[in-house]
């Protein structure tokens, strides 16, 4: 018998069948049914009419914003700074960004948690300040490592180049390093975006308890709604295609080979 | 300003990094307005660090760089009316052609008609017409290349500077761009300055030459100053190919190398130590008894319009180029007219002679073993069970494939006229003996052919038969590559 790459594809083949295909078409058939099983746009035009509904979701995309934000403004100093320095322990500076990460996600965030109660006394009484701080430092790492990444790789003769035609060193950054370093900004906002609109963990453990898509979607499953929370999950799905496809469009060339390690 | 003629002066120009090492140093150039200079050297021999320093990029540690009489070696790069042709082209892979072109143009708020003009102009000239909107990466290499030019032309600088730019294209349009960048020059009347290892571009193409080595500049001069008339062996083994032995002057333009005595035209005083240089198409090949030396040929090779030959004459492997071919093992004559000789007066007067690695894998001089350690001279070699030599690939070492080079000091060399004493390596009879002061500077002209330059304070008399010892801790050997 001859083993083809056909044969070896197979168990891929299988697992993206039971674990990406089938759930998707679960989700889908629970999105578009009612309790009897019976074909309905009913959840869709609740979750567009639901006040709740869509107020969880701008809050969720003003936290996501927000995060993106401030991890973008910090992650790329930081990254420029790394990447065109000559410091001899880059590596170990980048693994001092990287080294939360190992660290158990719940205990990390209680620590944070320790600090912010010091701080500022009650935590209640800045809810979004706190979780906007929580996913900052959950997700900055996510942030910094495709800029970083695509930044170290640009040729320095380019820089050089632009300032050899006239530019100063703020035009040069401006002209050539920013736009060239694009491709890393794109993949480090869609890796903290879409998580920052769904990890309601983080708002729980800082004690805000206003929803996010994260929570909404367990709340309705929670309270055994499967449809309408099927339909949310579905939107969420929704958003993160369009953007994904935004993205791509935005910067195709570069999009490609732009170095994102994550 | 003292000279209207001079466009750029290096003054003293030295460049130490920060790890110490010197990159460059002392270097001193006049470039006229309108001048094609070439930086000519091996890599890490300081030409780009030079380049660099010119463009800004860099800034000397001492000295300054006169523009126009004004000292610029502070000043940035965007504020230097020089313009750079990057080695890899470094073109910005975001833009079009024409966005790469106007790049400069636009940083100078030129209104955009202007602009397109000097685009559509530039582009004309490097023979790139239509190609404004196209992107950097649908070009061919030579095509990215021309675009590099235009982008720095269209600046209209005083000076372009260019970084090896064709040292990334194939042969045939190395050769078609070097035609091309001479045109160019030619019609627009910039200065050049261009920097390469290939001396063949800086011959074809330069008014004035730069030979660099090791942060230092050998020699300045034309093209024809340079190959004709090397002002030290490494400018003449590194333009070219040369023949270069060490030898003596005998008399009033006479002198004494390779085994043979030579007429020559440059006159250095009798006695002289020197370096003479013989350019491969210089010698001519003749009857045995005809030439000034003899050997047997070993290769011929042809190369298209001419044969290279190698001949061994005593200890000397001679290459020739000549339009005929000559058999493998004859021996023939060779003869140099007077004027293909150029003799340099010697830097120093080690003595450097090969030896050999013998059948039992040990170093040989005059059919002496030398007891030295080969494994510690060859890198990653050892030896096996049967005393061979192997090399780091664990391979046996083939004694005629690996060429070993002695070099000692004159004053290390000890002289004794009991020539059967057994620390006698060679025996060989003085030829010429100079007082310096505290000790006699003697040749010995050994029976291999090789002369040996000796000193000693005690004198001896002309023609008397001595025998050297060559003590094996003064000795250095290198592996030639």
């Amino acid at each position: 018998m001859r083993f083809s790459r056909k044969t070896l594809g197979i168990p891929y083949a299988v697992f993206l069948l039971l674990f990406v295909v089938a759930p998707l078409l679960v989700l889908f058939y629970y999105a578009f049914t009612n309790g009897k099983g019976e074909f309905t746009l009913q959840n869709l035009t609740d979750f567009f009419t639901d006040p709740n509904t869509l107020g969880t979701l701008a809050y969720s995309l003003a936290i996501a914003a927000v995060t993106t934000a401030v991890c973008l403004l910090i992650a790329y100093p930081v990254a420029y700074i790394l990447a065109t320095s000559k410091l001899k322990a880059k590596s170990v500076i980048i693994m001092i960004f990287v080294m939360p990460m190992w660290i158990n996600f719940s205990l990390r965030i209680t620590a944070l948690k320790e600090i912010l109660t010091l701080v500022e006394g009650n935590l209640a009484r800045y809810p979004f300040l706190n979780s906007v701080i929580g996913m900052t430092y959950d997700f900055l790492p996510f942030m910094i490592l495709p800029i970083y990444n695509t930044i170290v790789k640009l040729d320095g003769s380019l820089t050089e180049a632009a300032r050899d035609l006239g530019a100063n060193d703020r035009m040069a950054f401006l002209r050539v390093t920013l736009p060239l370093s694009l491709p890393g900004i794109i993949s480090g906002i869609s890796m903290v975006f879409l998580p920052a609109m769904t990890n309601y963990v983080v708002l729980d453990m800082l004690y805000n308890s206003t929803y996010i898509m994260g929570s909404l979607i367990s709340s309705y499953f929670a309270a055994f709604n499967w449809h309408g929370g099927s339909m949310i999950a579905l939107v969420l799905l929704g958003i993160i295609c369009l953007f994904t496809l935004l993205s791509d469009s935005g910067d195709e060339k570069t999009a490609r080979t732009g170095g994102a390690l994550l | 300003m003292e000279n209207n003629q001079n466009i750029i002066e290096l003054k003293h120009i030295s460049r130490t990094f920060e790890d110490g090492f010197r990159a460059v140093s002392d270097f001193n150039l006049e470039v006229k307005r309108g001048e094609f200079v070439t930086f000519l050297g091996p890599s890490g021999c300081g030409k780009t660090t030079t380049l660099r320093m010119i463009a800004g990029f860099d800034m000397p540690t001492e000295g300054e760089i006169l523009l126009n009489g004004q000292d610029i070696s502070k000043l940035p790069p965007n504020k230097r009316p020089i313009n750079t042709v990057f080695q890899r082209y470094a073109l910005f892979p975001h833009m079009n052609i024409f966005e790469n072109i106007a790049f400069g143009l636009k940083l100078k708020k030129m209104p955009r008609e202007e602009i397109k003009k000097k685009v559509k102009k530039v582009l004309e000239l490097v023979d790139l017409e239509g190609f404004e909107k196209r992107s950097v990466s649908t070009l061919s290499g030579g095509q990215q290349q021309r675009v590099a030019i235009a982008r720095a032309l269209v600046n209209e600088p005083e000076i372009l500077l260019l970084d090896e730019p064709l040292g990334a294209l194939d042969l045939k349009m190395r050769k078609e761009m070097q035609i091309e960048l001479k045109a160019m020059h030619d019609e627009l009347g910039i200065t050049f300055i261009y920097v390469t290892h290939d001396q063949e571009e800086a011959l074809t193409m330069s008014d004035k030459i730069v030979v660099m080595s090791e942060g230092k500049i050998q020699q300045i001069g034309t093209p024809e100053d340079i190959y004709n008339e090397p002002q030290n062996a490494f400018v003449a083994d590194f333009i070219g190919e040369s023949n270069i032995f060490n030898g003596i002057m005998t008399g009033t333009m006479q002198a004494r190398f390779a085994g043979g005595h030579f007429q020559c035209v440059d006159d250095v005083p009798e006695g002289t130590q020197i370096t003479a240089v013989v350019r491969p198409e210089d010698i001519e090949l003749t009857a045995p008894e005809q030439g000034q030396i003899r050997g047997k040929v070993i290769s011929v090779i042809f190369k298209g319009i001419h044969y290279e030959i190698t001949v061994q004459s005593g200890r000397y492997e001679v290459v020739i180029q000549s339009t005929k071919s000559a058999e493998v093992g004859s021996v023939v004559g060779m003869k140099v007219e007077p004027d293909g000789i150029h003799i340099m007066i010697a830097e120093n007067n080690t003595n450097v002679f090969p030896v050999d690695m013998n059948r039992n894998h040990r170093l040989e001089f005059n059919g002496t073993e030398l007891d030295t350690s080969l494994t510690q001279l060859i890198k990653g070699s050892r030896r096996n069970e049967e005393h061979e030599l192997l090399d780091e690939n664990g391979e046996v070492i083939d004694p005629e494939k690996i060429h070993i080079i002695a070099s000692i000091e004159p004053q290390d060399i000890r002289m004794t006229d009991d020539v059967d004493d057994e620390q006698v390596l060679i025996e060989g009879t003085i030829s010429n003996l100079i007082y310096k002061g505290d000790h006699y500077s003697y040749v010995i002209n050994t029976d291999l052919g090789q002369d040996f330059i000796v000193d000693d304070e005690y004198l001896w008399n002309m023609d008397d038969r001595v025998g050297l010892i060559l003590p094996l801790d003064k000795m250095r050997f290198q592996v030639k590559k």
